[in-house]
């Protein structure tokens, strides 16, 4: 167990090492200054400014400089924001995504739990068929479509919640939330409907019956308990999933969140905005796919985890 | 007891003898790969009405911009803004060309004096949406083809070659991959295509720049599983080549799986591109794809809600139908379901 852990991370480094040196040379690449006056300026001034954020130094020099600063948690400063800091950007925008992200994630599990164990107990039934269709609604229909027809219907047409904005507390949250929840929703129904089909054809499930336990017993204390145990193995690629969708969700209801702010930079091409976002993705969705594999192995003592490959 | 099976009259027994030559004669018919997977797939409801759904919508994207009596890319000022209008289904009282204009409803076609129909409406430049609708599904069906036709060849070489020489051969290839998949698919896909200048090529390189992994670990994990039956071994051990072995042993073998993670591919790529485009990072204009027609209707989206709901309609059916296709696919190749 240890020596996993430990080459998994020393993976994690090496992959962020890469997303780092790759995402530097290539905003190096990118088309356009930073700056956002550069064809007004005098090549005096010009060279003034590119001094000031280090621009003017060789590229390696630039390189060593970022890495070293970055190992130091310094993200550099923002070209947009009059030299912000980019750490304190990010960490100020964390709010209203972590809020999202989490009330999306639990409501969409929660729902797509019971849809999933309503489908799983009354197999091939008008149940059954109702909530897999609403599973494939959720995994087919992009979160940006769903969560524009949301705002059309019940903010335009009906008024009753705010269309977009951050400024009505919990209330503006609803809409953007829902958005988020169908795509684990459906993940969460699919893979509970299967696992409880396994879960309900085994041994020990039969023997609970035979021994004279309630279906409501054998159902909740016995089959659902080991079908959720799987269910941390999506839990990596569902907080992917968040994240694209909270690029597109946070832009449609102008919330002032981390995915918000990373569509805008990409606009002005504010270089450092950029890469410090991208990073702190990276760690994010790195560290919860590390956090959810070794989390599966302490749950359940059937997984061995080896250095081997799966 | 025994005393009276003497009784038993000899005629009543017949000796039968097993004609040896007749146990390995096959009772079934023998069906090919694609036979046995379409007689499966036929008891599939779901995977039949997608199939068709798919077939609909692709014929549509090459018939449509033909059939409409408007240019997609032609822009008529004076016509901007109309409602959908269709000949015939005008009397029922929707698609009538009725909008609101001041919080009043009225026949915006008599007012701007047109006379002409738009069947889905138009843009705020007179653009027929019926048109840019149908070319836009083409340009999101290509996109999603081409990406998922080189995840394939990628997926299945890069897995194939990893998983059938493995050793040292394996080791290298999958430490590439170990490293690769750490790195979110998002990140990549808008990193490149900030490089890269914005379009139809840079969206496919962008999706595909990882999107092969998937399929390369699906491959080669299949491949460690067939390559040391007995089968490869018997047909190793008559002499054949490796390319044969791989050609007519493995891949067959393989196949289904394939088949089932590029049916996958298609609508993943299909949702990156919409998504890009629907950001601002994919198509620029005046190029129309799917997501960049939900992007335009979605600025639109409290005055002139028909331009946001046709290209989401299209673009959520066939979501819809390639993933209902998908699992359909994956219930007719899964070999436990053989009957």
């Amino acid at each position: 167990m240890a020596k996993y852990i430990v080459k998994r991370v020393f993976y994690m480094f090496i992959t962020l090492f890469l997303i780092a040196t790759a995402t530097f040379f290539l905003m190096k690449t990118l088309p356009g200054s930073p700056i956002s006056s550069a064809s007004k300026l005098n090549p005096q001034q010009l060279a003034v400014v590119e001094a000031k954020y280090g621009l003017d130094q060789p590229l390696p020099v630039q390189y060593g400089k970022y890495m070293l600063n970055l190992v130091q948690g310094d993200l550099g400063n923002s070209y947009q924001f009059k030299g912000a800091d980019v750490t304190d950007l990010i960490i100020s925008r964390l709010g209203p995504s972590f809020i999202l992200g989490a009330q999306g994630l639990i409501l969409g599990v929660a729902i797509g739990i019971i849809l999933g164990m309503i489908a799983a107990l009354k197999q091939n039934t008008i149940w059954d068929y109702g909530s897999t269709f609403i599973a494939i609604i959720g995994i087919s229909i992009p979160s940006f479509v769903f969560a524009t027809f949301l705002q059309y219907w019940l903010a335009i047409k009906w008024e009753l919640l705010p269309v977009a904005l951050w400024d009505d507390g919990w209330k503006s949250s609803i809409m953007p939330s829902i958005a988020l929840a169908m795509g684990p929703l459906a993940t969460a129904a699919r893979f509970i409907r299967t696992e409880m089909i396994e879960v309900l054809s085994s041994d020990y499930i039969t023997l609970a019956k035979s021994k004279g336990a309630s279906s409501f017993e054998v159902a909740f204390k016995h089959a659902f308990r080991n079908a959720l145990i799987p269910l941390v193995t999506v839990l990596g690629p569902l907080a992917a999933g968040l994240l694209t969708g909270s690029l597109v969700i946070e832009n449609i209801f102008a919330i002032p969140g981390i995915g918000e702010q990373f569509v805008k930079a990409i606009m002005v091409s504010d270089f450092s905005v950029i890469m410090g976002t991208t990073l702190f993705f990276s760690v994010f969705l790195i560290f919860v796919i590390l956090v959810v594999d070794i989390l599966y192995g302490i749950i359940d003592p059937r997984i061995r985890l080896s250095g081997g490959n799966s | 007891m025994t005393q009276n099976l003497d009784k038993l009259p000899t005629e009543s027994f017949k000796r039968i003898t097993i004609d040896s030559s007749q146990a390995e004669k096959i009772s079934k018919p023998s069906l090919s790969f694609w036979q046995d997977a379409w007689l499966r797939i036929r008891k599939n409801k779901a995977a039949i009405v997608s199939m068709v759904l798919l077939v609909l919508i692709i014929v549509m994207a090459f018939l449509g911009p033909v059939l409409s009596p408007h240019d997609a890319e032609k822009q008529t000022i004076t016509h901007a803004n109309l409602p959908p209008k269709v000949q015939g289904i005008e009397k029922l009282g929707f698609m009538d060309g009725v909008g609101v204009v001041g919080g009043k409803e009225m026949d915006l076609y008599e007012r701007k004096k047109v006379d002409e129909y738009y069947w889905f409406g138009t843009d705020g430049l007179g653009r027929d949406m019926f048109s840019r609708l149908w070319e836009g599904t083409q340009i999101s069906l290509f996109i999603a083809f081409v990406a998922a036709f080189i995840d394939l060849v990628v997926g299945v070489i890069y897995g194939g070659i990893s998983g059938y020489y493995g050793g040292r051969v394996d080791d290298a290839m999958q430490r590439v991959v170990e490293i690769l998949i750490g790195i979110p698919n998002l990140i990549v896909v808008i990193l490149m295509i900030l490089v890269m200048k914005p379009g139809i090529t840079a969206i496919i390189i962008a999706i595909t720049l990882t999107g092969w992994i998937g399929m390369s670990r699906i491959v080669r994990g299949q491949i460690l599983k067939f390559k040391n039956q007995e089968f490869v071994l018997a047909s190793r051990t008559l002499g054949a080549s490796n390319n044969r072995i791989i050609a007519k042993h493995l891949i067959p073998n393989i196949l289904g799986v394939i088949i089932i993670n590029t049916m996958f591919t298609i609508p993943g790529a299909i949702f990156f591109e919409a998504f890009l485009s629907f950001i601002g990072l994919g198509l620029q204009p005046p190029a129309a794809s799917l997501g960049t027609l939900i992007n335009d209707g979605f600025r639109l989206l409290e005055f002139q809600p028909y331009i946001l709901l046709y290209p989401s309609l299209v673009l959520s059916l066939l979501m819809v139908a390639f993933n209902l296709l998908g699992d359909g696919l994956r219930d007719a190749f899964d070999p436990k379901m053989k009957d």
